[in-house]
């Protein structure tokens, strides 16, 4: 998927992917993040 | 014997099956404001006393199982059955009427009032089991009548009703502010319970340990509850409050804050404490997390299950300068997870395990058993929240797969090996890592196990000021 010049929600979760770390790829790959959020689910 | 050294002593667990606060939890609570029909579904679910004391993870949590015992047993675990004791070997659980009851004693403002009948029996009941005071035994002797609840439960009052699980009301928790949302019910039933619950946990450490109260100078809580008010939310010190209930005159204490972390940094802190030469011993308590009682009752409902998200828990840890007993917390061990280590998990376990390791010049298979966030999958996984620690446990083993110290087809076998099955209630704090350390003490003295590692994390972003994670680790060893 290109992800240059689209927009990303990074939605991550605390024992999986964090959005955090999701964000940084999807900027790295010319994406603007308009949210990064990291749940909790326990 | 290295004067600065510092020894786990003991470590004791409590619960309490409360399915009629159930309903209180954060989730049932916001679900129920929108539908009333919520609270008949939920009640449908609700497991009785016996259930939930059988239920073999909670025995695993107060001792009655090891957590390899219980990873023989078949699932679903809720549908073994079996006996239980209230007195077992790491722990004690409490039924909901005389959790009720403790939470009367350690409420000093009369904010729970209890119906008068209920409370006179509760009364007697904790009377008998003995361990109370007068003065405390005393905040039960009154209570209210029926007339004075239903009063206290008018709409717009902002107060909560309190019942069993058969839907028997039997008390009214009431604000003690109308405009001071720290001081609304919901907080103050959330802290008053935490109380309890942690003042149940250390009584029961110092009574089965046969300890002094009047020997320990400082407590530490790691519970996670704000206590405070609109100026100071969250200001705390409930570490001071449990110390009072339980007799430690001569204690101070303060809380630790960290989410998850807490416990972890708060025996970090302790052993600090003990190997600077500032006190000899100290106490380590977590109380209870209500907000999380039925935070997962949809997905346990939705697979007609029980819902076994109905117990409050509570944990202490007794930790003292090493006179050759318990134990030792190696100072040269800590593992922790540094603002600059990024937030992707393989990062965080790199921190929190392979650092240290590598450190020490140990290798991953020299821990016998690695205590990580113990969540119980039998909880986590009917709501799609996976199985915690088994995934964390592959983590592991994946590291020690990139270390060149296992090869990939072992990593089952690792996993098996040096991990176990999740058997905590998924009571925030209390999950992570120290559900294991009554077992790791008595495995550690008697020699069937030579080293256990901890290792908490923690969600900081939950509270919107940083998007970072947090970790704790340490290791614990057998006294020379």
């Amino acid at each position: 998927m290109e992800l240059k010049g689209k927009r990303v929600i990074a939605l991550g979760e605390r024992d999986g992917i964090q959005g955090d770390s999701i964000a940084s790829v999807a900027r790295s790959a010319g994406a603007e993040v308009v949210l990064e959020v990291t749940h909790c689910f326990v | 014997m290295d004067a600065r050294s510092v020894v786990i002593k003991g470590a004791k667990n409590f619960l309490a099956h409360t399915p009629g606060l159930v309903r209180h939890g954060s989730r049932p609570s916001r679900d129920i404001a929108g539908d009333s029909g919520v609270v008949e579904v939920i009640g449908e679910r609700l497991r009785t006393f016996e259930e939930a004391g059988a239920y073999a993870p909670n025995r695993a949590y107060l001792g009655g199982l090891t957590p390899d015992e219980l990873s023989r047993l078949d699932r679903p675990w809720y549908a073994l059955g079996g006996d239980f004791e209230r007195s077992q070997r790491y722990g004690r659980i409490m039924p909901e009427d005389e959790f009720y009851g403790v939470m009367k004693m350690m409420d000093d403002f009369d904010l729970l009032w209890l119906d008068q009948g209920f409370s006179r029996r509760v009364a007697e009941s904790l009377a008998e089991k003995g361990g109370w005071t007068a003065e405390q035994l005393g905040k039960l002797e009154s209570g209210v009548s029926a007339e004075q609840v239903a009063g206290q439960l008018g709409e717009g009052a902002g107060n909560l009703p309190m019942y069993l699980r058969g839907g028997e009301l039997i008390g009214v928790m009431n604000a003690a502010h109308r405009q001071d949302a720290s001081l609304f019910a919901d907080v103050l039933l959330e802290n008053l319970a935490c109380k309890a619950a942690a003042v149940m946990a250390v009584k029961v450490l110092l009574e089965d340990l046969d300890l002094d109260p009047l020997s320990f100078p400082y407590i530490l809580n790691s519970g996670e509850e704000a206590v405070g008010d609109r100026y100071q939310r969250g200001g705390g010190n409930l570490a001071k409050a449990i110390g009072k209930e339980c007799g430690l005159v001569n204690s101070t204490g303060s809380d630790v804050k960290a989410f998850c972390t807490g416990p972890n940094h708060a025996v970090l802190l302790g052993a600090a404490l003990i190997s600077s030469g500032i006190f000899e011993r100290l106490i380590v308590v977590g109380g209870c997390s209500l907000a999380k009682l039925g935070m997962k009752y949809q997905g346990h409902v939705r697979k007609g299950m029980p819902i076994l998200e109905d117990v409050l828990a509570g944990s202490a840890i007794l930790m003292e300068r090493n006179c050759g007993v318990g134990p030792v917390l190696r100072l040269d061990s800590v593992g922790k997870h540094d603002v600059g280590a990024g937030g992707a998990q393989p990062a965080i376990l790199a921190e929190l395990v392979s650092k240290p390791l590598e450190r020490l010049g140990l290798a991953y298979s020299d821990v016998d058993k690695y205590a990580t966030e113990m969540h119980n999958p039998e909880v986590t996984e009917p709501a799609g929240s996976g199985n915690v620690p088994e995934l964390n446990y592959k983590l592991i083993a994946a590291l020690a797969v990139r270390g060149g110290q296992l090869e990939r087809h072992e990593m089952p076998e690792f996993v098996s090996r040096h991990g176990m099955p999740g058997f905590s209630p998924t009571q925030g704090h209390i999950a992570s890592a120290i559900p294991f350390m009554p077992h790791a003490v008595e495995g550690l003295s008697t020699g069937s196990l030579n080293r256990v590692m901890f290792l908490a994390k923690g969600s900081l972003f939950l509270g919107r000021m940083t998007q970072m994670s947090d970790g704790l680790s340490f290791i614990i060893e057998p006294n020379d």
